[in-house]
């Protein structure tokens, strides 16, 4: 995948994100403040604004700018997080013109381990990292197993979803649904499924 | 949703922009963000207080900047964590060389947004510190949590370190004696009614006719149970209940009291919980040394309210004594 496609596809993430704005919102509103579809929103119409207006010069550079923009936009824990798994993204395939089929696993396991480092949360939280981390595994998996690479981002967005749509089962840990503690059981998490969602743009874009 | 606005996307801007044509004596928005500053700033020789949080809980914060107070007040979007370019933007403006004290909200988001501005202000070499909010006690604080939140007790963190920096007190000793009032200062809040976050226009959860939540934060959130609505006295009774045992508060203490309307709570409403409040305190052989009784820290048009809670010693009493001179506190 060269800078141009890379590009094509975080707009792309932008969409999907917009097109599910209320409902995210409403998944916010179930265990929070209602404002994670309003503040993603901005944030990727922001990066859209950005990246259209002067083209990044490799992937690296688009993921960062994905990553500084997001901070400096979405707010709430969502900037930060979100901002800090593109910007360790972009750190780990810094230099590189093209991605390859590895770079799926490098940048998908930098972001989690950002948000992890960021957040400090750990599976079970009922945050993001119960969506990205078995996504994160499931393109470990499927990368080893030789699987063509948009079948590998499909498997990933399965893992994240079924982690996502577990998060009901649970109480959270982090963050102001935690605050609920069992009345968040029976809600699905609104970080975890802005990831699922965003995982599943990928896999969407790469089937093309 | 009935509301006074113009458009949600622009509440904050024209909020700050209406609150510094009000205020112009007293403060000025800084050009490119959101923020509010003491006028004059960078005011030479003291520590620079630094807070903010999501709007929709004004007067906080930027209400409180000015003379014995903040020095700068970040305005996030309605009930977000403010970016750290914001807070980055306010630390550098009022930032005189004796250092900057961040007074930080217990939230996820805000804890994130303001650190990363610290550090970003600290790459540049100047001297940040902070200091984290926690008096909400509906919460357990525990390991299963994002911890007790900060609510209207930030208000005194306000007065009282301000008034430490006004007088020229160094960073360590303004910082010092915020940890002070964090450690002594409880609140827990209860809701009539929920509110609406302008851009998502409906409301952040429902009550019923009868039905009152106990224990929800500043956010429109949720809180930790549902009850019956209850006179006045039942309420107070259930809220004293859980703030009294947390410090404890025991007989011989002196307090001062915030009796804080969330935002739709008529004033006569509070003077009346405020009655029982004095009531209880009477009881607890608990001495009164100051009331505070409005609106301080908000939830939009939430009608409810939260008891503070502050056990004052002879510094923290000398301190809350202190003037000041803010859009929406004032003290001789």
């Amino acid at each position: 995948m060269n800078t141009a496609r890379l590009t094509e596809l975080i707009l792309n993430l932008g969409q999907v994100i917009e097109q599910n704005r209320d409902y995210l919102t409403d998944l916010d509103r179930a265990i929070g403040d209602a404002d994670h579809g309003i503040n993603m929103t901005k944030g990727f119409r922001a990066v859209a604004d950005k990246l259209q207006a002067v083209a990044p010069a490799d992937p690296a550079a688009a993921m960062k700018t994905v990553g500084m923009t997001l901070i400096s936009t979405v707010g709430g824990a969502s900037g930060p997080l979100y901002g800090t798994a593109f910007l360790r993204a972009a750190a780990a395939v810094a230099g590189k013109a093209d991605l390859g089929r590895d770079d799926l696993l490098t940048v998908v396991e930098a972001a989690l381990g950002g948000i992890k480092e960021r957040g400090k949360a750990e599976l079970g939280d009922k945050t993001i990292v119960d969506a990205l981390q078995p996504a994160a595994e499931a393109i470990r998996s499927g990368l080893q197993s030789g699987a063509p690479t948009a079948e590998v981002a499909r498997q990933a967005a399965a893992a994240a979803r079924k982690g996502a749509e577990g998060t009901k089962e649970y109480a959270a840990r982090k963050g102001r649904a935690s605050y609920l503690g069992e009345r968040s059981i029976g809600h699905q998490d609104p970080g975890a499924t802005s990831t699922t969602l965003m995982l599943e743009a990928l896999a969407s874009f790469l089937e093309g | 949703m009935k509301k006074l606005i113009n458009n949600p996307e622009v509440v904050v801007e024209e909020m700050l922009a209406g609150l510094e044509a009000a205020h112009g004596n007293l403060v000025r928005k800084v050009s490119d963000a959101n923020v509010i500053v003491r006028k004059g700033s960078p005011v030479a020789g003291k520590v620079a207080l630094v807070s903010g949080g999501g709007s929709g809980h004004e007067p906080a914060h930027a209400g409180y900047v000015g003379e014995g107070m903040l020095d700068a007040g970040v305005a996030g979007a309605v009930f977000t964590s403010p970016t750290p370019d914001a807070v980055y933007a306010a630390i550098k403006a009022v930032d005189s060389g004796q250092g900057t004290l961040l007074v930080i909200k217990n939230y996820t988001g805000d804890i994130m947004n303001f650190e990363m501005a610290g550090e970003m202000a600290q790459a540049d070499g100047l001297q940040v510190a902070s200091v984290v909010v926690n008096d909400d006690v509906a919460v357990e604080n525990s390991t299963w949590t994002a911890g007790r939140r900060g609510i209207a007790g930030t208000i005194f963190v306000h007065k009282i370190a301000g008034a430490a920096a006004e007088r020229g007190d160094s960073l360590e000793e303004v910082k010092r004696i915020a940890e002070k009032v964090v450690a002594n200062v409880r609140s827990m809040g209860m809701a009539l009614t929920p509110c609406t976050v302008p851009a998502a226009g409906k409301p952040n959860f429902t009550l019923a006719e009868n039905e009152m939540e106990i224990g929800m934060g500043i956010h429109g959130e949720p809180g930790t149970h549902r009850d019956e609505i209850r006179p006045a006295k039942d309420v107070v009774q259930h809220l004293m209940g859980k703030i009294l045992p947390d410090v404890p508060y025991v007989k011989g203490d002196e307090v001062a009291v915030m009796i804080n309307g969330l935002g739709g709570t008529p004033l006569m409403e509070l003077y009346i919980l405020n009655q029982e409040v004095r009531a209880i305190l009477e009881e607890e052989g608990i001495h009164t040394y100051r009331t505070y009784v409005g609106e301080y820290m908000t939830s939009l048009e939430m009608a409810g309210a939260s008891i503070t809670l502050l056990k004052l010693d002879p510094e923290l009493k000398g301190l809350l004594d202190a003037p000041a001179n803010t859009p929406a506190f004032h003290q001789r």
